[in-house]
């Protein structure tokens, strides 16, 4: 399923995009009504008819006056309501679609930059619908519209007129969309480098003052500075190029009416002139749209990409009941990304309640083993045994709950403390709540607090040290009653001595379930007679 | 929201020029749009009352039509040029303030964001220069032009759009002052909601570990219906604003339309001048309309902007001026009752500090996490200015000395050096751009780092080395340095003992001035002096 059918809009939301074309075109359509028949009444006026014959135009004239208005309001509130409906019919498919992703096959975007991106990019289909295909469509059916009423005065300037609206809406957005394109091509390797520079000039900020070396730096980001905009102002030149197009669509078409109608009654003449010049409004946002255009392609392109990611972990088509016992038996694992094999044949065997510390420096698979253990990733040859049974043949949900995960950097949800706990377990009563954060030690840190277990960590849990949030996140995972707990760098961004404290309360508050610590500082962990298994 | 920052005409001077240049071709389109409509109304007028040919008229006009073309392309390239310069002047400005702003100010999520606003948010102001302020300028000029002009024809239809067109932006502000209590209330509610999608997103692989990521689908779909329910609700209220300008204009026309064609039944005006005033009127209204409808090009990159001045206004640290920096190789330094207090933090990070470090000694600090041991440093360095107490050296404070030079007395070696994208020389060549090949190879055999070859590149963030080897070039970077004092915060975290006593051996060896962080006793019992850091209400 691509993209494109992600962000159509459901059955239901139809009626509702219909109503917002038809309120737009009739919005427009006053707006050139107006001109047409104002047009008309003055040139009919000017032979000083009786006051009578006018009257049916005078109405039409003031109730085109207060149409505009009342039509626009209308088409901006059935607009922006049908489109975020379908925004929440697309959110809501591509979290299902991401579900089975997460988190092997979004490892590209494990960064929250490119997360914060897609959620930007998926918002893009607001802009889709409120900025591009309601102006255009309005923009072209209104043309359409009005080129039919100039056909019924005079055929010849109404062709005149098609000629100018069908340039309009395919040669102004294609070559606005194309100006745009080509800027953008001068400018990515710029902006890039100055992204990148600013990056490291922000993150090096104090080692960069300390060393007294601000104005260095800066040199080198500056000179990437005038690469991009020596490259915006070379693409400047074909930027208005669309605008400066319709301008000349509009008044080819008022042109080809005075030219074309003279032949004609004084009225028609004059709405055969005039009219094409309501169309300068009614066109007017097509080279907007075409440039937004391009940026949403853009957006939906990169969740398209993301969503064809292949499915990481397949689960199977009958999986088995989950047996009781929770001993682990590993045989012969081979895991890899590439080519190569990050893991080759390793096999080990954990007994239910056993410990046991995995070391080996980075890259060394210890992060895939969690991942494979976890059923985020599959193995490409061996197996892992959950008491005798191969974990390929459960659901992954159901392994889930038997072995848990707590990673060097554990998410929290920007909620209240409590709702990130009752996560593991809805409905656990607050004593089980104070039991669990008092056995990962922050009992006392939560109950200090003024508003307790109520307490809003803020996002990603800002307001929360390093070594508080690992803690929250430690008593969320000793709350879900997992058998197996695998710890993966639990400790990495703290200092050692809160690092040695968490590791020490960890083991001691995991009782008697089986511990896996993955870590390349195995001499952090509290009693180092413990199994030590080398990766390297 | 003011429509036009004179904070950005002071900053950048491209955008003075961009103005200037702006009102010229506001001011041409203008005229332009006035002769093409005297030119239609001559037109028709000959043709229905002289039966005369066109011919010249419809040349003439071809030749308005062009220039309007053109118009509209120069101010686009116009636009896109000044964009570019005023982009450039603000990513300049904003990185160089921001970094003088120090490390206390730019925490890690600080700089995120402040690097999306100079490459993504400054790019919002391309619409705003390219659409939003050529129609603030059109707005302003073309108006004036047209009932100028219509007022010389017919006074009585001028005088109908001199009282409208002011209706619009009283309504208009109107409309926003009586919703604005309640669109900020809603704002805050919406602002909540809108984040729910990012949470679960980023959140998913931990929805999944606890068995509860299949039902958010229905979540999401929930949590973006009630958002659409309290948007839709304000947008109710924000496009009344829109509905008054839309139909104040469109009403005015018709009300001109109707008048003038009454007066020409009666006879007292010119078909000419009645297709004249026609034609001019909704061009009275246009700009104004066009700028609200680029309304959205306008808000962001008001808003970018207001980001970048809310950065370049915030002050920097109080900077002494004095260039006669003590010399650290023979006189001490002094903490004075030092107090930190980091904002939203109740206790304090250093409560009352005093320390004497005198030329030539190791001292370590010692205590428990959080006590406070980095910020001695950070004080030191002026990266944190104390809520009281003073640094002091030579009988003068810290913080009279320009900044710089006060800087560099000191090799600093942070828990997590930064790293740039470079080679190993370049790195420890941050502070003293001209030592030579051999005194970096010396500094870096004397940090420890004896295998690290010097062109090896170290990759973004220093990711091409282990956590060990940064450090270990990062001390190289200092020691390479005249500076006489050595910072180091746990700078043999990660090393064997046998190592560790080779950098120890090393650093004494110097002979500089050393303070260090310390937590292994084996680099405490290397220091001639230990100093334990602790918050004066914790009891050990």
């Amino acid at each position: 399923m691509s993209v494109l059918a992600l962000v159509m809009p459901q059955r239901g939301v139809r009626p509702r995009l219909l109503l917002a074309v038809l309120a737009g075109v009739l919005a427009s359509g006053t707006a050139v009504g107006l001109l047409a028949t104002s047009a008309w009444l003055i040139t009919k006026a000017s032979a000083e008819p009786p006051v009578l014959t006018l009257l049916v135009a005078i109405v039409a004239v003031r109730a085109f006056g207060v149409g505009r208005g009342v039509f626009r309001y209308v088409e901006r509130l059935a607009g922006h309501d049908a489109a975020y409906r379908v925004l929440g019919d697309t959110r809501a498919r591509i979290t299902e679609r991401l579900e089975p992703l997460a988190p092997a096959g979004l490892a590209s975007t494990r960064s929250g930059d490119l997360l914060a991106r897609l959620v930007l990019d998926i918002d893009a289909v607001l802009d889709l619908w409120l900025r591009v295909l309601l102006p255009v469509l309005v923009a072209a059916v209104t043309g359409a519209a009005t080129v039919g009423l100039l056909v019924l005065l005079l055929p010849v300037a109404g062709a005149a007129v098609a000629v100018a609206v069908v340039v309009a809406c395919t040669v102004v957005p294609w070559l606005t969309a194309a100006s745009a394109r080509r800027a953008e091509r001068m400018m990515a390797g710029a902006r890039g480098d100055v992204a990148a520079a600013a990056t490291e000039n922000l993150q090096t900020a104090a080692d960069v003052l300390a060393f007294d070396a601000v104005d260095d730096v800066l040199a080198t980001f500056e000179a990437a500075d005038r690469r991009l905009a020596a490259a915006q102002r070379q693409s400047a030149w074909s930027a208005g190029l669309g605008g400066a197009l319709l301008v000349i669509c509009v008044g080819a078409a008022c042109i080809a009416g005075l030219v074309l109608g003279t032949g004609e009654s004084g009225p028609v003449y004059a709405v055969l002139v005039l009219t094409p010049l309501a169309l300068a409004d009614v066109l007017g946002g097509i080279p907007v749209a075409a440039q937004l255009a391009i940026r949403v392609r853009g957006s939906l392109q990169r969740v398209e990409d993301l969503l064809s990611t292949p499915v990481p972990v397949a689960e199977p088509e009958n999986a088995l009941p989950l047996p009781e016992g929770s001993a682990l038996q590993i045989h012969g694992l081979r895991v890899g990304y590439g080519p190569d094999d990050v893991l080759r044949g390793l096999d080990l065997d954990l007994p239910a309640g056993s410990r046991v510390v995995i070391t080996g420096p980075s890259g060394s698979g210890k992060s895939t083993l969690a991942a494979v253990l976890l059923r985020f990733l599959e193995p490409r040859a061996g197996e892992v045994l959950l008491d005798g049974t191969d974990v390929r043949r459960l659901d992954g949900d159901q392994v889930r709950s038997r072995i848990g995960l707590l990673t060097q950097e554990s998410y929290v949800f920007d909620t209240s403390i409590r709702e990130n706990l009752l996560l593991a377990k809805p409905g656990a009563s607050d004593l089980q709540l104070w039991n669990a954060l008092y056995r990962a030690r922050l009992g006392d840190f939560v109950h200090g607090l003024p508003r307790g277990l109520d307490t809003m960590v803020g996002e990603h849990g800002a307001r929360l040290s390093g070594g508080e949030r690992q803690r929250l996140a430690f008593a969320r995972l000793l709350l879900a009653d997992h058998d197996v707990l695998v710890l993966d760098e639990p400790t990495e961004h703290l200092d050692e001595e809160t690092a040695q404290n968490l590791l020490s309360d960890l083991f001691r508050a995991a009782g008697h379930r089986t511990v896996v610590l993955l870590t390349h500082r195995p001499e952090l962990a509290p009693d180092p007679t413990r199994p030590i298994i080398d990766l390297a | 929201m003011k429509p036009l920052d004179p904070r950005l005409l002071r900053r950048a001077e491209a955008a003075r020029w961009f103005l200037a240049g702006s009102v010229a071709i506001g001011v041409a389109t203008g005229a332009l749009v006035i002769v093409q409509a005297v030119l239609l109304a001559r037109g028709i007028s000959d043709v229905v009352l002289r039966g005369a040919g066109v011919g010249t008229i419809a040349w003439l006009l071809a030749a308005v039509v062009a220039a309007r073309a053109a118009l509209a392309w120069l101010q686009e390239v116009v636009a896109q040029r000044a964009a570019a310069a005023v982009k450039s002047t603000l990513r300049r400005q904003v990185l160089e303030h921001s970094l003088k702003l120090g490390p206390a100010w730019l925490s890690s999520e600080r700089s995120s964001q402040l690097t999306t606003l100079l490459t993504k948010g400054l790019d919002d102001l391309d619409p705003y220069f390219a659409r939003y302020l050529p129609q603030l300028v059109l707005a302003a000029t073309v108006p004036a032009g047209v009932v100028g002009w219509m007022a010389t024809g017919d006074l009585i239809a001028a005088a109908t759009v001199v009282v409208t067109l002011p209706l619009i932006p009283l309504f208009m502000a109107l409309v926003g002052w009586a919703t604005q209590a309640y669109s900020r209330r809603r704002q805050r509610a919406l602002a909540v909601l809108a984040h729910h999608f990012s949470d679960v997103v980023s959140g998913l692989a931990t929805l999944k570990l606890f068995g509860r990521a299949k039902g958010q689908a229905e979540s999401v779909r929930r949590v973006t219906e009630e958002h659409r329910v309290a948007s839709m609700a304000s947008l109710r209220l924000a496009f009344l604003s829109s509905f008054v300008l839309e139909l104040l204009a469109s009403i005015s026309v018709a009300l001109v339309a109707v008048g003038v064609g009454l007066r020409l039944v009666e006879g007292r005006m010119g078909l000419e001048t009645a297709l004249l005033v026609l034609i001019l009127a909704p061009e009275a209204y246009l700009p104004l309309r066009q700028v609200g409808a680029q309304f959205h090009a306008s808000a962001d990159g008001v808003a970018a902007s207001e980001e970048v001045f809310r950065v370049l206004e915030t002050p920097l640290p109080a900077q002494g001026e004095r260039t006669d920096v003590p010399d650290l190789r023979s006189t001490g330094l002094h903490l004075h009752d030092v107090t930190v207090r980091y904002p939203d933090r109740e206790q304090a990070a250093l409560d009352g500090f005093d320390l004497d470090v005198w030329p030539g000694e190791v001292v370590a600090l010692t205590g428990p996490s959080g006590a406070g041991k980095s910020t001695v440093l950070a004080v030191i360095l002026g990266f944190v200015v104390p809520e009281s107490g003073v640094v002091v050296a030579g009988g003068s404070a810290a913080d009279e000395f320009d900044a710089g030079l006060w800087r560099r007395q000191f090799g600093w070696v942070p828990q997590r050096p930064g790293l740039r994208v470079g080679s190993i020389a370049e790195n420890v060549r941050l502070g003293r751009p001209d030592a030579t090949d051999q005194e970096v190879r010396k500094a870096l055999d004397t940090a420890g780092a004896a295998e690290l070859e010097l062109e090896t590149p170290v990759g973004e963030q220093g990711q091409l080395l282990s956590g060990g080897q940064r450090r270990r070039v990062a001390l190289a970077r200092a020691l390479v340095t005249d500076a006489p004092v050595l910072l180091l915060d746990e700078p043999t975290a990660g090393l064997d003992p046998v190592a560790e006593a080779a950098v120890v051996a090393g650093l004494r060896a110097t002979g500089k001035t050393v303070l260090l962080v310390a937590h292994r006793p084996a680099l405490m019992d290397a220091a001639d002096r230990v100093v334990s850091v602790s918050r004066k209400l914790v009891t050990v």
